[in-house]
């Protein structure tokens, strides 16, 4: 199954966010990486190569990020993950999280399905 | 310059940039607090405090030297100038394996704005540190390769072409980093970023002053434009606030 990983700022923005797309994704493997490792805001690439390899060996991962530093030390990590295909979702973290992790359940997921399903978050207008 | 001495003025050069990074964190701290999270400061500080550690135990070569910075300042600052300065540094110290030289500088500092550029996506104009480090570059790759100075000199130049980019970075309106959430109320604000690479390359200047020709003086201190100075003055008393 194509691997899910999230990654905030903030530890508990990141653990609530894979709550929430858990329940709705069932079985989906999905990591949640946030803040530094010494507990403040803020993303450093080494937890977020260790999520990517821990779900993503067999089927690749789809990466959700909050907000620039996020993307940078995600693009880091993702040069140094000893994983085949690995793609940051341009896409709302929560809903993309969320549509990332239905997507993922389906029998032919790949790493492109997954990441769009993702990405078609950023089309839906809330109010 | 033998590889020993090349090491030996790598190391020396980290160190004042800790020292520096130390001295400067509160002021650095209420740049960012103006148009950012205020954390580059203390982020910056803790990078190189985390730098000095494992150059205690690094290689004692001087690409390996700056490898291994670049990878503290990754696992240790948290913010997007980790990727930046860190990431950056770990790609461009790639270029000094034949050791430092005047060429394997050049292509190290071409190298390395090139991995700010491609990482942050940004360009000239974004009122970020791009803003201080492309004229730096720019300056020292001419004075070395067009107006054949001395590597100090050149060096020199670039200090004082990176200062002009901070005071650029003040009068104008972010597009990236969290200063661009602000709009057009980051304006009138000097970035803290170009900052701390001017404080980056003042402190490299400084040493490779005391390994080459110390009789070169330093343009920046020396020949800088009255306004400019103003500026960063003004911003200097509303930065804190």
């Amino acid at each position: 199954m194509v691997g899910i990983v999230v990654v905030s700022h903030s530890r508990r923005a990141a653990d609530g966010i894979r709550e929430i797309a858990q329940e709705m994704g069932g079985d989906a493997r999905i990591e949640a990486v946030g803040g530094t490792e010494d507990g403040r805001i803020g993303t450093t690439p080494g937890p977020i190569r260790e999520a990517i390899e821990a779900v993503g060996r067999e089927h690749g991962v789809v990466v959700l990020v909050d907000l620039g530093s996020a993307v940078m030390n995600a693009e880091l990590a993702i040069e140094e993950a000893a994983v085949g295909e690995v793609a940051i979702a341009d896409a709302p973290i929560l809903e993309g999280a969320l549509n990332a992790a239905v997507a993922a359940t389906s029998p032919s997921a790949t790493v492109e399905t997954v990441r769009q399903a993702a990405e078609s978050a950023a089309d839906v207008s809330k109010v | 310059m033998d590889r020993e001495t090349q090491s030996e003025a790598v190391r020396e050069a980290v160190e004042a940039a800790a020292d520096r990074f130390e001295a400067e964190k509160t002021h650095l701290t209420e740049l960012d607090s103006a148009i950012g999270d205020a954390d580059h400061g203390a982020n910056m500080n803790r990078g190189f405090q985390a730098a000095l550690e494992r150059l205690e135990d690094a290689d004692d070569e001087p690409a390996e030297l700056v490898k291994t910075t670049g990878v503290a300042l990754v696992s240790e600052v948290g913010g997007a100038s980790g990727p930046l300065y860190g990431g950056s540094l770990m790609k461009a110290s790639q270029e000094l394996e034949d050791g430092i030289t005047d060429e394997t500088t050049v292509a190290f500092a071409e190298r390395y704005l090139e991995t700010v550029e491609e990482r942050g996506k940004a360009s000239v104009g974004d009122k970020t540190m791009v803003d201080a480090l492309t004229p730096a570059v720019h300056t020292y790759k001419k004075s070395i390769e067009v107006d054949d100075c001395e590597p100090l000199e050149a060096l020199g130049r670039a200090v004082d072409a990176a200062q002009r980019g901070v005071a650029f970075t003040t009068p104008i309106r972010a597009r990236k980093g969290r200063a661009s959430y602000l709009g057009w109320r980051s304006v009138g604000h000097q970035d803290p970023g170009a900052t701390s690479t001017l404080y980056l390359l003042e402190e490299v200047f400084e040493v490779a002053a005391e390994y080459l020709d110390g009789d070169v003086e330093m343009d920046a201190e020396a020949d800088v434009d009255p306004e400019e100075l103003e500026e960063a003055a003004v911003d200097d008393d509303s930065g804190g606030a």
